[in-house]
């Protein structure tokens, strides 16, 4: 019954979106008044039936329906309460209900919160917003129904890969959704403001906190992802280059260049063109990196959920809707109005520098990501990693660092050179790093002195807009900002020392021996099983003492059953400098007298991390700066109440 | 319209990502790696014979027109007892085989073809898996279909089974 509601109101939200799309273009031509009118509670009705939907979803998983297909084949009764939950969108069909849910539910938020873009304008986004949801409705109700039916009912269910039975993935997919979704509404923007040929300085505005809210749950999903690599796979690393890894930073990098040439449009109604075109270009992204992880046309960790004939589904999807987009934007740039222009040195320039970088950056993941498709395509076989990854993007994100100092010290339109003398301390502190360190570190790479000391600068640096204003009457935007460029600050530097003062060490331990690795001593004291609700395990238990402080560590190799997989649990223990990483494999032979075991001690690693979630919370202030400034407008000026 | 051209480029990077997509989901990926050693003549290789009463193994015993089959296996591996049943089912098809045996003892080998059968004309002893290396062969049972000319067409890893013996044989046929 409950399937069965799911399913009708999936149909009736989609009935409502081919509405919506009538009533934006009614709304956008000025044809129809009556129909334009239903804009607003059409959209709204559409949200909240697609909530229902996902709603109906998840009770479904809740209770363990295994007459239904998609619970039985990825949920299991014994399964603990918190991943059985987490099933929902833990395979195909669920999350593209996720999909087109937050799809429909930015809908619904264009037309419950934007009260700043010029009628057309707007109804011609919703509009094309519509015809997103549109082509997404068709390919889950055609394509891949989750609510299908199962009958006979099985026992027990199949059960949920044990790599995803993990808490940082429950919510990693759900806030990259937000993030990648999200930017439909960029885009839908961007066409609507094609359409109308209106792009100036208020759509910018309109367009804004937007994408600022997408790029924060971007930021957060990239990072918990990450996280999520580094404790789960066992592997020691934060980041594989993997194609899916690459496939969220993709839209990221194309939203954070969004972000700051939006803020050029809106400030200096400059960059027009260009800013629509990131806008396109960033939800181009997430359609991609969608297609790719469905697909399965890239190999990767993340080959869960493949499915050829759904990837030929998606991707006729991308072609028609950023074809279209596209198309539009070739044809109907030419009456875009050029806007305002800059002189050399200028804010401007700063971020017309940031966006170049940024979309380079970007060019060079892409081609890297796609390249042994072309390859394979031209009779080779090769793939592309770290190696090529690292040289060709570190030296460039470099750059990218120095103009993130240089750029919010200078003026909109035109300033002075000579406003950058104040850099010449954070300057002087980078030299001054790099040699030190360099001279007193022998054998560590350049690259992560450099960026070590980089960090420190932009610490510095990014802190210098706040000189001089007086702290409590700052804008909350302007905290954004610093608080943002601060993060990164602290990523690099943890990044940095992550990849150049690592030590490891691989041990093959009998009970009562140690290792030492990064000043620490590592005994094993014991090996012993366990056993967790749908798990066993082998847990060896590790005392690590530091300085006259002891620690326990306990890494498993964890036996899951339902579905029947081995996983490692690596064991870290965080403390303020770094992190100790304990990996157990298992016994060297059949006697079990020596147990494989790897340590890692990772100085400063958590930065990484923090400092995502510090850029992410920069994100947050400036947004809620935003809101601010929004809702003290008057209630005259909404455009939802204009005739 | 100043930009006339540069305007359509996006479109044009469209265009090459859908073509490769369309590419790959034309022609999925697959697990499988074929050897480089396929399309390729033998290596040089003379190996004595590999217990009494059977003759060694050359190169040049593949070079006089008539396609075979090249069995590389051990009497220590288990699957290759597994695959006997399947090299009779070829042999009484009309296969005709050679074998190379790895890192074995005479008289091992001489048990297991007691045990097993004997499908090999000739059976060349293997000590130090040197022609196995040459041969792009990484470990016991695999099967070389080797044209009349000595030239490699294709390679089996792993024993063969049941499903394996009707597509072998067609392949096998192919080259008469």
């Amino acid at each position: 019954m409950i399937a069965e509601l799911g399913l009708a109101a999936l149909w009736l939200a989609a009935s409502l979106a081919l509405l919506q799309m009538l009533a934006g273009w009614a709304g956008w031509r000025q044809a129809s008044e009556p129909l334009a009118a239903l804009l607003r509670p059409v959209a709204i009705a559409q949200g909240l039936l697609c909530l229902l939907s996902f709603g109906a979803l998840i009770w479904l998983f809740y209770i363990t329906d295994l007459s239904v297909l998609l619970v039985a084949a990825n949920s299991h009764v014994d399964k603990p309460m918190i991943f059985k939950i987490a099933a929902t969108w833990g395979n195909h069909e669920g999350s593209m209900l996720l999909w087109v849910t937050v799809l429909a539910l930015s809908s619904a938020a264009i037309a419950l919160f934007e009260r700043r873009l010029d009628k057309p304008t707007l109804s011609a986004a919703m509009m094309a917003q519509a015809a997103l949801s549109l082509g997404f409705f068709a390919f889950l109700l055609f394509a891949s129904n989750p609510f299908a039916r199962l009958d006979p009912a099985p026992q027990t269910g199949a059960g949920l890969n044990p790599l995803l039975q993990d808490i940082g993935l429950a919510f990693h997919p759900p806030t990259l959704y937000f993030g990648y979704v999200g930017l439909s509404v960029a885009f839908s923007f961007a066409v609507g403001a094609l359409l109308t040929s209106n792009a100036g300085a208020s759509f910018a505005r309109a367009m804004r906190p937007w994408v600022l809210l997408a790029w924060i749950f971007l930021t957060v999903g990239i990072t918990a992802g990450s996280y999520w690599a580094y404790y789960e796979l066992g592997w020691g690393g934060w980041w594989f280059w993997d194609p899916v890894e690459n496939a969220s930073l993709m839209p990221w990098l194309a939203a954070t260049a969004l972000l700051h040439s939006v803020s050029v449009l809106a400030s200096r109604d400059a960059l027009r063109a260009w800013t629509i075109m990131l806008a396109l270009v960033a939800f181009a992204m997430s359609m991609l990196g969608t297609f790719l992880v469905r697909s399965g046309i890239l190999t990767s960790v993340h080959a869960f959920a493949v499915d050829p004939e759904r990837g030929s589904f998606i991707l006729a999807l991308m072609l028609l809707y950023i074809g279209g987009a596209l198309t539009l934007f070739a044809l109907k740039i030419g009456q875009v109005r050029e806007g305002k222009l800059f002189r050399l040195i200028s804010r401007e320039s700063a971020i017309v520098g940031n966006n170049i970088l940024l979309s380079v950056i970007l060019a060079i993941v892409l081609l890297g990501t796609l390249w042994p498709l072309a390859a394979e395509a031209m009779g080779d076989r090769i793939s592309v990693g770290p190696p090529y990854f690292n040289k060709t993007t570190i030296p460039l994100v470099f750059l990218l660092f120095l103009l993130l100092a240089v750029g919010p010290l200078l003026k909109w339109r035109g300033d002075d050179a000579r406003s950058l003398r104040k850099l010449a301390i954070p300057g002087a502190v980078v030299i001054a790093m790099a040699v030190g360190v360099w001279a007193t570190n022998p054998g560590v790479s350049l690259w992560a002195i450099l960026g070590l000391a980089l960090a420190a600068g932009i610490a510095l640096a990014s802190l210098f807009p706040l000189l001089g204003r007086n702290l409590l009457r700052t804008p909350l935007t302007i905290w954004g900002m610093v608080i943002a460029h601060l993060g990164l600050a602290i990523t690099v530097a943890g990044m940095s020392a992550e990849s150049g003062w690592t030590s490891e060490k691989l041990a093959a331990l009998a009970i009562g021996e140690s290792a030492e690795v990064g000043g620490w001593t590592v005994q094993l004291t014991d090996v012993t099983p366990v056993v967790g609700e749908n798990w066993i395990a082998i847990e060896g238990r590790m005392s690590a003492t530091s300085k006259g402080q002891a620690f326990v560590l306990t890494p498993q190799m964890r036996q899951f059953f339902n579905p029947t997989q081995q996983t490692t649990e690596a064991a870290l223990l965080t403390r303020w400098d770094g992190q100790l990483y304990a990996v157990l494999a298992p016994a060297t032979s059949d006697k079990r007298e020596k147990w494989q075991v790897r340590l890692w001690w990772k100085p400063l690693v958590t930065l990484i991390w923090f400092g995502g979630l510090v850029i992410a919370f920069g994100g947050f202030l400036a947004f809620l700066g935003r809101l601010r400034i929004r809702f003290r407008r008057k209630p005259e000026e909404n455009v939802w109440k204009q005739a | 319209m100043k930009r006339n051209w540069l305007v359509w480029m996006p479109l044009l990077a469209l265009a090459f990502v859908a073509g490769l997509a369309i590419f790959r989901l034309a022609n999925p990926n697959t697990d499988y790696v074929s050897s480089e050693m396929v399309g390729k003549p033998l290596p040089e290789f003379t190996l004595p014979a590999a217990t009494d009463g059977v003759e060694g193994l050359t190169t040049a015993n593949f070079r006089d027109g008539k396609p075979r089959m090249l069995n590389i296996f051990a009497s220590w591996c288990l699957p290759c007892q597994a695959e006997a049943p399947y090299l009779d089912q070829l042999k009484a098809a009309g296969v005709e085989f050679h074998a190379i045996a790895i890192r074995d003892k005479p008289e091992d080998v001489a048990k297991f073809l007691a045990q097993n059968g004997n499908p090999f004309v000739r059976i060349g002893a293997d000590q130090d898996m040197l022609v196995q290396l040459q041969l792009g062969s990484s470990g016991v049972p695999e099967t070389y279909i080797i044209d009349g000319k000595g030239r490699i067409a294709y390679q089996h890893i792993g024993d063969i089974r049941e499903e394996h013996v009707g597509p072998l044989l067609k392949i096998y046929r192919s080259l008469k």
